[in-house]
């Protein structure tokens, strides 16, 4: 074992046992598995996306994950048209309100509608984590292909930095960072989009070295192709499905994060809603209105158990078309 | 052995220094005066002067950064600006609480995980395999906090089962002590206690497949000794990987679930110190939670020595 | 299908035997199924009879893919520990119907009855136990000895496998030694419980040329010196010549062709036999014979012909004849316990080995 590797990637001899990769459960065995099983094959050809696709399709399970998802995207688009109440408007007199004909999910303790405020909700989350796994990509996957395609000190600078990214405990990092910028949904999101940019970059950057060195490559660079030329033209398209794993997955752990600074007060700000902040009043009334714990959380699991799934699919997709060349 | 903890310990020191430097890097980095961002909503002029003063914000950033870093190394990570009470101390005290919460978060994670993966590797691709597996996958979805807001709703303000909120000591005794514990415990510990099953499972599966294994069956040995003591060792090495990594994120769990459970522990601390923009006390937490990470993975580095007798040599 | 001869006499008489001793181990129809790719089970060995008298060895034979090592992993019991079932047919051992028994009546047996060795013998080993303690494990589950008798009994055990310095690389782990020496490290632990059988799955076929003398050397002297009875299952005729009394020829699942070991290396009476035997590389004895190699490959489970199995590859294969009905084992002419599974058994005459 090399002394220089980080505590972060502890690799262990060469057992055929050691996975050696970060993998966790579901979601981050996925991840772990990106550049073993779907970039590490070896195979020069970058995959084709229309066999990913066929091959999604395919499975259930992502199908129904992905049909969840886009509801979940129409819902908050349409959210004014469909939210039965203004989810701002203070009522009072029915504060703290149980399920009933008028309230389906009851009322929050200033009387507000929990149905219209879960609808623009996951207006306030999923754009959230639209904003923070585009934060995430921006960081990570320019500094991923530069890292690969230079390789040397560069590369040992990005990497080194990126392991203690890594290492830090996420939710930790994005509160110092919040604290540092502001309380806030663009800060939170800017944070925890920062804390998931090592995952971009280590994807990215095994898939570049990946091919860095491959023939089509070398050929294009003595053919004169400039330096960005041939990065997009032959690396993006062997980093590219990958990283759409990569996203999916993020965007799961993004809706959680999210979910998290937003309950600590750190996210949105009052009167928005989001999911999280929804569970903050929850934790404040448990005793009054115990139902206020139920449609936040069952809509933030749901959101994470897709994504989880989307990315299930894609990694599976991504293992067969590599295998099935 | 000891020299190659050592040597471990040596390289893992530099990533203490790194997240602080981003902190600090970010201060320098936010728009506008930082004195002013930090003193909050309304910054009285002496408010503003105090925080200047106390982060040294009129010198150069690498300066105040290694400044820093020497006064850590000094021991001294400062004084709150919300309190007059050092840093140091602040932690101190309020550590014993998160570690404990960590602590019985990891054992329920451990025991929970590695029970389910024996018995579903033990009933091999049966009925209870497909439920393990299901229970599992589904869990690692579940957001800790909300989980633990569950929890309380229902066995302690509910059913009235265990103490709702706040923490004694263990010095008050053990089971006030953990009686305390169990909730928050079990909230913090279901995402890993899901890894583990699904990571050990997995590892089991592909253990039991291999020429050793078949080779202690062909040796007669009995079904608990080829499970337990020669597939158990080997599968634990991607188990103990993922436990290392997990121990960051429970950490920074405790953060959300001493809010819930009203702990005075470090995550409340830090909360209160995003609130009050209280740098010297966050940088302190930071620099507290990078250590503890660090000293886990060397803790799961050594094991591999356990586990894989080839790494010792 | 038709049987010419009855199963339990197949192999059983060992030319110039005085006195007919009682089978130490004897497997009768064995037919083992594994699951298909396609769902289902599909059937790996079929219809598998040999016997084995105590201190007897006898060879399986044939090349991979023709269900030998399926045979002997089904012989101890592990068929289950390898996705697989025992689809029909018998495993007697010492008079004991194991196939009727319980799983853990087999299991008790493992050890002090019957023990194997593997191709692999450093992937056979467990990493993370030193060699002394995967010895004594067996020796204390067994012979009921405690921690320091086992202990003792696994130094004893490496020092007559020839390992030096036997009491220091006890407390070894298989990561420290060769493959030579992780076989026999194997070796000692399945020998340290005083088994009855021994099974040798291509004990040397991992191992350097140098080194696969020196473990079959070991093999007939423990042999010598215990009287062990002995399964050697090899696809290389030129080593089963110097070890075994009996050989069994297995070809896609089924025996092809068992004869003593002399009756069978100059007289063989199967062409898969002959095939066999000419691909043996005889360095210095015979020059007028090139190295003989049988054109193409072993059906796979599944893909077996209607007909004979090996007419495909067969040089003496008549259409309308060989491919037509599955051919029986039939008894050969003139010689005891020979017989082989082909219908052209009286017309041919086969090279065998030439000295």
């Amino acid at each position: 074992m090399s002394a220089n590797q980080s505590p972060t990637s502890p690799v262990p001899g060469n057992d055929p046992l050691d996975t050696g990769a970060p993998a966790g459960g579901l979601a981050e065995t996925v991840l772990a598995e990106v550049p073993t099983a779907a970039v590490g094959a070896g195979d020069p050809e970058p995959v084709a996306a229309p066999g990913i696709l066929r091959s999604i399709v395919r499975r259930p399970a992502t199908i129904v994950a992905g049909v969840f998802l886009l509801v979940l995207a129409l819902v908050a688009i349409f959210a004014p048209a469909l939210a039965p109440y203004d989810p701002d408007v203070q009522d009072l007199l029915q504060r703290l309100k149980p399920p009933s004909a008028e309230h389906w999910l009851g009322t929050d303790d200033y009387g507000r509608d929990v149905l219209s405020r879960l609808i623009f909700g996951a207006r306030v989350s999923l754009w959230a984590a639209l904003q923070a796994a585009a934060v995430a990509l921006v960081l990570g996957l320019p500094a991923g292909m530069i890292a690969g395609y230079r390789g040397g000190w560069v590369d040992a600078i990005l990497t080194r930095l990126m392991d203690a990214l890594m290492s830090a405990p996420s939710l930790v990092l994005a509160i110092t960072i919040v604290a540092v910028l502001g309380a806030g949904i663009t800060n939170a999101m800017l944070a925890i989009g920062l804390v998931m940019a090592p995952r971009f970059f280590r994807v990215a950057r095994a898939g570049t070295m990946d091919v860095r060195h491959e023939t089509y490559i070398e050929a294009s660079i003595a053919l004169g192709c400039s330096t960005l030329r041939t990065t997009v033209r032959h690396v993006l398209p062997n980093v590219l499905p990958p990283i759409i794993l990569v996203i999916s997955v993020s965007l799961g752990t993004a809706v959680a994060a999210e979910a998290s600074l937003s309950f600590l007060g750190l996210g949105v700000q009052a009167p928005a809603a989001s999911w999280g902040s929804m569970l903050s009043t929850a934790s404040s009334n448990m005793r009054l209105a115990p139902y206020l714990v139920w449609p936040p959380g069952v809509m933030i699991f749901l959101a994470v158990l897709a994504f989880t799934y989307v990315g299930d699919g894609v990694r599976r997709a991504l293992v067969r078309t590599r295998s099935g060349n | 052995m000891l020299r190659y903890a050592g040597r471990r310990l040596l390289a893992a020191i530099p990533l203490l220094f790194v997240v602080p430097l981003l902190v600090f890097a970010l201060i320098e980095l936010a728009p506008g005066d930082p004195a002013v961002i930090l003193a909050g909503d309304e910054p009285t002029p002496e408010r503003v002067e105090a925080i200047r003063e106390e982060l040294n914000l009129n010198d150069p950033v690498l300066l105040r950064y290694l400044m820093w870093i020497g006064d850590v190394v000094r021991g001294d990570l400062g004084t709150s600006f919300l309190s007059d009470q050092t840093v140091t101390e602040l932690l101190t005290r309020r550590m014993a609480t998160t570690l404990s919460l960590v602590l019985v978060a990891m054992i329920f994670a451990i025991v929970l995980g590695a029970t389910l993966a024996l018995v579903a590797t033990l009933r091999s691709g049966g009925i209870v395999d497909r439920i393990v597996n299901g229970f599992a996958s589904i869990s690692i979805a579940i957001p800790g906090f909300w989980f633990g807001l569950v929890l309380a709703s229902v066995f302690a303000v509910g059913l009235q089962m265990f103490p709702a909120f706040g923490y004694q000591p263990l010095s008050d005794g053990f089971w006030p002590w953990l009686s305390h514990l169990i909730l928050p415990g079990i909230a913090l510990g279901l995402l890993p206690a899901a890894e583990v099953t699904l990571q050990l499972r997995s590892a089991l599966g592909q253990v039991m497949k291999t020429d050793y294994v078949l080779n202690a069956e062909a040796k007669g040995l009995s079904r608990s000794s080829v499970v337990f003591k020669h597939s158990l060792k080997n599968a634990c090495i991607p188990v103990i990987t993922v436990l290392g990594f997990r121990v960051a994120e429970v950490l920074a769990g405790s953060v959300t679930i001493e809010m819930i459970y009203n702990m005075p522990g470090l995550g409340r601390t830090a909360v209160e110190a995003v609130q009050g923009r209280d740098v010297p006390v966050l940088l302190g937490f930071v620099l507290f939670s990078t250590t503890i990470v660090v000293l886990v993975n060397l803790i799961v580095d050594i094991s591999y020595g356990y586990f894989n007798p080839k790494v010792r040599s | 299908m038709a049987r010419e001869t009855a199963p339990g006499a197949t192999a059983g008489t060992r030319t110039g035997a005085t006195e007919p001793a009682a089978d130490l181990l004897r497997v009768e129809n064995l037919s083992v199924e594994f699951p298909a790719p396609s769902g289902g089970w599909q059937t790996t060995v079929q219809d598998v009879s040999f016997s084995l008298r105590p201190g007897e060895s006898m060879a399986l034979v044939g090349e991979s893919g023709s269900g030998k090592t399926v045979t002997s992993i089904a012989v101890m019991g592990l068929t289950g520990a390898t996705g697989g079932r025992i689809a029909s047919g018998r495993v007697v051992f010492d008079g004991v119907d194991l196939t009727a028994g319980t799983q853990k009546q087999w299991r008790d047996l493992r050890g002090p009855g019957m023990g194997m060795i593997f191709q692999q013998p450093i992937r056979s080993l467990n990493p993370a136990y030193t060699v002394g303690d995967q010895i004594a494990e067996s020796v204390r589950k067994h012979l009921g000895m405690n921690r320091r008798q086992a202990r003792a009994r696994a130094v004893e055990m490496l020092e007559m496998v020839q390992i030096p310095r036997a009491a220091q690389r006890v407390d070894e782990y298989p990561h420290a030694f060769s493959g030579g020496m992780c076989q026999r490290v194997m070796i000692a632990m399945v020998m340290a419980c005083n088994p009855r059988l021994l099974i040798a799955d291509e004990p040397t076929t991992a191992l350097d040329v140098t080194v696969q003398e020196r473990i079959l050397e070991l093999l007939r002297d423990l042999q010598e010196q215990t009287g062990v009875a002995l399964l050697f299952v090899s696809h290389d005729l030129a080593v089963v010549a110097e070890l075994c009394q009996e050989v069994v020829v297995m070809y896609a699942g089924e025996v092809a062709e068992n004869a003593p070991s002399e009756q069978l290396f100059f007289n063989p009476r199967h062409p898969y036999t002959s095939g066999l035997l000419g691909s043996i590389p005889k360095p210095g004895l015979s020059t007028d014979r090139r190295l003989r190699a049988i054109p193409g490959g072993i059906p796979s489970p599944g893909a077996w012909p209607h007909g004979c199995r090996f007419s495909s590859r067969c040089e003496y294969a008549q259409p309308g004849r060989c491919d037509v009905a599955h051919p029986g084992l039939v008894r050969v002419d003139g010689a005891a316990g020979h017989h082989a599974r082909c219908v052209r058994v009286a017309e041919l005459s086969l090279d065998g080995v030439t000295v």
